[in-house]
């Protein structure tokens, strides 16, 4: 919608007699170019590309170059050292290391997706409605915000997880419910200076209802700092997932996750450190591409805040 | 200030209380809460009725909560479904070892502080750069796999630091202890490293650029001077406030911590109890830890008005 309407301004002012001149690009596209220039972006985009592909075709990749199985157990070939034919090494119960990691990141990424949106839907919301409501409601999300802000997260998760014993998907859900209060409190304070802006007061002389006001004239001021956010959650999803996991109180096995394929660790240290090494790069590389993509995505949608 | 102070407390009760209900009723609403625990069929049902009598669980909700609070606020947690010890025995036993690697932690990420202050002083050079570099990929690396990667270099070639645990049983001596706290106190100061370099980096850069630094200069007052007297002065404050944050980290992170590293303290506790579904404990742990973390962000807050006369209390 944003970028609709400025382009839109833009071409009305134009020179009149330009009409064959192409239209001004509009704010995203001017983001997107801004952000092609950056060459760390651009890094991070492949990088991520590449990862979420790789993780996607894990099915086909397993089936028709590696010829594994991801549960596919071969006991008389555990610990395998990385080699032909098990390019990764294998685990205690003789499965393929790369299979399962492909095939964890499938999880891993799906609960850092299903986490950010979780998390900005209520972050966004209720950061609005504090905001543009203030008095009682703002008063009332704020001590909710505190409470969740104060208990460590890790203990807080810790005992959602046990009671609950999520899928998951499950999981994802419960990581993004106790996971918005950051979000709601920039978009909180990003409401509060818009919502004083004079075209909101015009909006609402003209009989503008307030859901039409946020959702029209307020919301899209919030596009760039929510897609920033969006980066920084679904990243920091997949460090909580995985530490969780790791634990033992997260992923449950079967299922594969990044975290949950280190579980068992401390017995791999001396017996097989490539099953150490390779779920907890792909973590890395994983978190490390999202954020250096949010943080040029965060350059290229204003370039004044450049640090 | 004392009005502030007051205020504070008090606010900081309210959150506690707020903390206890949420986690209560949490651990209550839930499917297969602490009753489930006696629903082993081989258990007569008089004999659960007994076990119900004696753990509480057969009086109204609100009342379990309510005699909850009140012993909890006694220090009384009451008894673990495992071992029937009492909890708040258990936690004193493993207090001192999370206390002794949070602190070694902390102390050890205020290196943080003069990286940032030498980051800002060589901007845009080599150091700045590496730093910067050191910093994102500090944030994007889980810092415990990375204490994995370590303990298994290590492992597999000179055994620089110990597989994990506090001390080598029967040798009990202080070289000991620091050879074994060495690795998980680095590895828990990283997040102390990276919030507090890239803080001091801003401020000192900003403090630079303030009228009072170049009139000092003017003045001809020597560098090393200016540098102790008028910027690094002013850029300390708020590591004050910081303080507090890293504090919540480090209690966060001590579940993770202290299982990477076999440390004997309330986080691996924590993530035994889950195992054991020991909700007297859990609870115990969350109200303990939100304390902790609450304290710490109170005295920051009052510290802060202390070391910056500036600061206004409405």
């Amino acid at each position: 919608m944003a970028e609709v309407t400025r382009a839109s301004e833009q071409r009305v002012t134009a020179p009149v007699g330009a009409a064959e001149q192409r239209p001004s690009p509009g704010y995203l596209e001017l983001t997107w170019r801004r952000l092609r220039r950056d060459r760390v972006s651009m890094f991070a985009i492949y990088l991520f590309a590449a990862i979420c592909l790789l993780t996607l075709a894990a099915p086909l990749i397993a089936t028709y170059v590696l010829h594994t199985d991801p549960n596919a157990q071969n006991l008389r070939n555990n610990f395998a050292m990385p080699g032909p034919g098990n390019w990764l090494g294998t685990d205690e119960l003789g499965r393929d290391n790369l299979t399962r990691v492909l095939y964890a990141g499938q999880v891993s990424l799906r609960i850092g997706f299903v986490v950010a949106i979780v998390s900005l839907l209520l972050g966004v919301s209720l950061g609005l409605v504090a905001g543009f409501y203030g008095g009682l409601v703002d008063d009332l999300i704020n001590a909710v915000v505190q409470v969740l802000l104060n208990i460590p997260t890790l203990f807080l998760l810790i005992l959602l997880s046990v009671t609950f014993r999520p899928d998951p998907t499950g999981l994802a859900i419960i990581i993004g419910a106790i996971g918005w209060m950051g979000t709601a409190r920039q978009v909180r304070g990003l409401c509060l200076s818009v919502a004083r802006r004079d075209y909101v007061d015009a909006a609402r002389v003209l009989g503008a209802s307030d859901v039409r006001i946020l959702y029209r004239h307020i919301l899209p001021n919030l596009v760039s700092v929510v897609s920033v956010v969006a980066g920084f959650e679904i990243a920091s999803a997949i460090l909580v997932e995985s530490g969780l996991s790791y634990l033992g109180l997260g992923v449950q096995p079967p299922t594969a996750s990044w975290g949950n394929m280190l579980q068992n660790s401390l017995d791999y240290v001396t017996r097989a450190p490539w099953l150490v090494a390779a779920p907890g790069l792909m973590i890395f590389l994983t978190v490390l591409s999202i954020f250096l993509l949010a943080d040029g995505l965060r350059d290229a949608f204003d370039p004044r805040m450049r640090a | 200030m004392a009005r502030f102070i007051v205020r504070r407390i008090i606010q900081s009760l309210f959150l506690l209380l707020g903390i206890s209900v949420l986690s209560y009723a949490m651990m209550r609403a839930a499917p297969g809460g602490p009753e489930s625990y006696f629903d082993d069929p081989k258990i007569p049902p008089s004999t659960r009725e007994l076990l119900r009598q004696q753990f509480g669980l057969n009086e109204p909700v609100p009342v379990q909560y309510g005699k909850w609070l009140w012993n909890a606020l006694h220090l009384n947690f009451g008894y673990s479904f495992i071992d029937r010890r009492p909890v708040i025995d258990k936690i004193l036993e493993r207090l001192p070892a999370t206390i002794e690697l949070s602190l070694a932690s902390l102390l050890l990420g205020f290196i943080g502080i003069p990286m940032g202050v030498y980051a800002a002083m060589n901007r845009g050079k080599l150091p700045d750069y590496l730093l910067r570099v050191l910093t994102v990929i500090g944030n994007a690396v889980p810092h415990w796999w990375l204490g994995l990667m370590i303990l298994v270099i290590s492992a597999n070639t000179i055994r620089l630091f110990p597989l994990g645990g506090m001390y080598t049983s029967g040798n009990d001596t202080l070289p000991d202890r620091l050879w074994h706290l060495v690795l998980p106190a680095a590895i828990g100061a990283m997040g102390g490293w990276i919030v507090f370099s890239r803080y001091l980096r801003s401020e000192v850069l900003e403090v630079l650029g303030q009228d009072f630094v170049r009139t000092a200069r003017a003045k001809g007052v020597r560098e090393p001077v200016v540098m102790s007297r008028h910027v690094l002065r002013n850029a300390l404050i708020p590591v004050v406030t910081i303080m507090g944050g890293t504090l919540a980290t480090l209690v966060s992170g001590s579940v993770l911590f202290e299982s990477t590293f076999s440390w004997p303290g309330i986080g691996r506790m924590a993530v035994a109890a889950a195992f054991q579904r020991d909700y007297p404990v859990l609870m115990a742990l969350t109200m303990l830890t939100s304390f902790l973390v609450i304290a710490g962000n109170l005295l920051a807050d009052i510290a802060y008005g202390w070391v910056d006369p500036r600061v206004r209390y409405d």
